[in-house]
């Protein structure tokens, strides 16, 4: 029990700050500019592909540069040319246009590197045992994963709150035209912002795709979770999005591990149903590990409902 | 003037005309297109037409942009499922030809769920809570198999030998004269609420839900009921489909037709109400025609749809609109010179993607690709350099010229709204 304990936590923190990673460039590009980026779970897959592709040159560790690099300049490029030409036609056209750069990402990414996955592996260096802990090994890349998203965090952290960009970052968040009219270009502070998201969700897919695997249905899969984040923590808020990430993560690891059902649930009470049939029947096997899948979109829907503001939010729409 | 002939006709007389032609080529097609594949398709086609129409009740008249729609299509279509399956182990005589009526109305008791918690605000809001719906409801397709039937699905034989008309359903074309008249009749209802004071709130609401709620209508309860109609004629669809395909899977209430059909309607444009019936053939069309030829069909459609949202939000339909007033004025055939010549530079920009696109799914997918590959009868081998470079110049010729002609395009245009301001004065 304390070692399921154990290791669902350490678990979810590792899965959390990935989360984490994806969802902060989204709520800052969604804080900012009001856009909700359908195609940010594809920079994630983008990330994972280049990491792939360039290490098999140049090797893991120049990918782990790099390929952030490649994918926030394909986000600055995909800001500029597409999403501001849509700007005019107001939040639906934008939604569709990311919704629609998601589409075509994923044939792209097929067209290239073909339907299956692709043998993006774990660095030579870090494919080793670290510690064992009562009979579980933790391996030397997870605590790499858990060493860059940490660093992550903290420098993200330091630029938004102790540096001059941080500043105009977060005075435009909420008085875009004020810090206009200072003089600042904010279309390019917008340019820049969805590029290094994007380069962030790069990253999350180079530290994440050999670790998970690295295929064309990574951005389906975790996309919609990557709103889900966004939603509970509050549209906006980084702070938000770091606990929501962290709650989400817990929430999915921890179901996993859980093979309870209803039906024993009211076996507790003495309550059986012998001849459930039917829906009552699923209902009654349905165990909680089942519903890993559905718990985050539930949550995300009861929120929205009753406070939409998200738990860290600060506007509704 | 010249357009007084065409304005002595009330319009609705050729409403109704118009309403009247399209029945009679509806129930003429499969005398005319008798093989196999072209009765599938038309059968397809009708179920995408009530499909597309009903998600514009949302996306267009309602401005709510709904990444889950297919909850209703596919929750409808696995009731008609269990309500055919019903019929034939003698727990109801329900007709089969209502059995889409069985669809449409489980689907109705859904959306109206659904409608309540869902549109107390529109746009991205309600955008994300469809999308949470659709994964969730997607997600317990899987754990509920009594009712989703599990991986396998849910299976149904029409063939219930309780009828209205005296058809029997066996063959291809019966199944498409009764998608044809539920098509027909769902069409009529729809546009006729578009019409209704509801379809009018609807339009106000999307427009500026302030106003609509100051002079007593809450925007919350317009966006539901029309939600809820919306849900209904979306089951109607999922019926159809049932009734055509005899099996639903857990795919049917996914991600992926919840994406098509707001592609579809997308493409055919929001802003008109035929918009999305021009979408649903079209789509359905090159959908089955396309996905014969290259896999890359879907990168097509995805680059067709973005290109539809930077430069034609107006979809297929409001293109069309747009030549409306040229028409009327006489002065559409100015435009056909500019119009040809942008055609060719974008014919070779066309040609040029598609050639890049097809070389490269060569390479990654097919079974072999040191095999030679042939486009337009032409073999060659994708290692080579020369198509490579021949799609690339293409690329970059076609993008250039289609510039310029766009220049020329603007310059027509521009000319004709001059020519009709100045009618307009003299007049």
């Amino acid at each position: 029990m304390l070692e399921f304990i154990l290791f669902s936590c350490i678990n979810s923190l590792l899965y959390g700050l990935l989360l984490f990673m994806l969802s902060s460039g989204l709520t800052l590009i969604f804080g900012l500019m009001n856009v909700l980026n359908f195609a940010h779970a594809s920079f994630f897959m983008l990330g994972a592909y280049f990491a792939y592709e360039i290490s098999t040159y140049i090797g893991f560790w120049p990918a782990l540069v790099f390929a952030p690099l490649g994918v926030g300049v394909v986000g600055i490029f995909i800001e500029r040319y597409g999403l501001r030409s849509v700007h005019k036609y107001g939040h639906v056209a934008e939604l569709l246009f990311t919704f629609g750069v998601f589409y075509v990402i994923d044939e792209l990414v097929i067209l290239i590197w073909g339907r299956n996955p692709v043998p993006y592996e774990v660095p030579g260096g870090l494919d080793f045992t670290l510690l064992t802990i009562m009979n579980t090994n933790f391996s030397a890349y997870r605590a790499f994963m858990l060493l860059i998203s940490v660093a992550m965090f903290a420098v993200l952290f330091f630029v938004i709150t102790r540096s001059r960009l941080g500043l105009i970052i977060q005075a435009a968040l909420t008085h875009p035209e004020t810090v206009g009219a200072l003089g600042h270009n904010v279309p390019s502070v917008f340019m820049y912002v969805f590029g290094g998201g994007a380069a962030l969700a790069g990253l999350a897919g180079v530290i994440g795709g050999n670790y998970l695997i690295t295929e064309p249905a990574m951005a389906q899969n975790l996309g919609p979770i990557v709103f889900v984040v966004v939603v509970v923590g509050g549209m906006g808020s980084l702070t938000g999005a770091f606990v929501a990430s962290l709650l989400i993560a817990a929430l999915q690891t921890f179901a996993v591990g859980m093979e309870v059902s209803l039906s024993d649930l009211l076996a507790l009470w003495d309550v059986y149903i012998p001849e459930a049939s039917g829906i009552i029947e699923d209902l009654l096997r349905i165990q909680v590990s089942h519903t890993r899948g559905m718990l985050p979109y539930l949550f995300m829907v009861l929120m929205l409902v009753f406070k939409p503001k998200g738990l860290m939010g600060t506007r509704e729409e | 003037m010249k357009n007084t002939g065409t304005s002595a006709i009330h319009p609705a007389v050729v409403k109704t005309a118009l309403f009247l032609t399209a029945a009679v080529i509806i129930f003429l097609l499969p005398q005319v297109f008798r093989s196999r594949f072209a009765q599938s398709i038309l059968n397809q086609m009708g179920i995408a037409v009530i499909f597309a129409l009903s998600y514009n009740m949302l996306l267009g008249q309602g401005g709510m942009l709904s990444f889950g729609h297919a909850v209703f299509y596919g929750l409808g279509g696995f009731m008609a499922v269990h309500g055919l399956n019903m019929v034939n182990n003698g727990v109801v005589p329900i007709p089969t030809e209502l059995i889409p009526l069985v669809g449409g109305a489980f689907s109705c008791i859904f959306g109206l769920l659904f409608g309540l918690i869902s549109t107390r605000r529109a746009a991205i809001p309600f955008a994300l809570i469809t999308l949470g719906i659709g994964e969730l409801i997607a997600s317990s397709a899987l754990i509920l198999p009594s009712f989703f039937g599990g991986e396998e699905g849910v299976s149904a034989d029409r063939w219930t030998g309780v009828t209205l008309s005296g058809l029997d359903f066996g063959r291809g074309s019966e199944v498409y004269l009764l998608i044809a008249g539920w098509m027909f009749v769902s069409v009529i209802i729809m546009y006729l609420l578009t019409r209704t004071p509801l379809g009018r709130m609807a339009n106000a609401v999307r427009d500026n839900p302030e106003r609509a709620l100051f002079i007593g209508y809450s925007p919350h309860m317009v966006r539901t009921i029309q939600f809820t109609l919306s849900a209904f004629f979306a089951g109607i669809a999922g019926g159809l489909f049932a009734i055509n395909y005899e099996i639903l899977t857990a795919h049917t209430v996914g991600m992926i037709p919840s994406a098509e059909v707001l592609m579809m309607t997308y493409i055919g444009g929001v802003g008109h109400f035929f918009g999305p019936i021009l979408g649903a053939v079209l789509i359905t069309f090159l959908q089955l025609f396309l996905a014969n030829i290259t896999h890359a069909w879907l990168l097509y459609f995805g680059l067709l749809f973005i290109g539809m949202v930077l430069w034609a939000p107006s979809g297929i339909s409001g293109l069309i609109m747009l030549h409306e007033p040229a028409w009327k004025a006489g002065l559409f055939k100015k435009l056909l010179p500019s119009y040809a010549k942008a055609f060719v530079p974008g014919f070779v920009l066309f040609l040029g993607i598609m050639v890049f696109v097809e070389i490269n799914y060569h390479l990654s997918l097919s079974t072999d690709p040191q095999s030679p590959m042939s486009l337009f009868g032409l073999g060659f081998k994708a290692q080579s350099p020369l198509p490579w470079i021949a799609s690339i110049v293409l690329m970059i010729l076609g993008v250039l010229f289609f510039r310029k002609a766009m220049t020329g395009v603007r310059e027509a245009w521009d000319e004709i709204t001059r020519l009709m301001r100045k009618g307009k004065a003299d007049g």
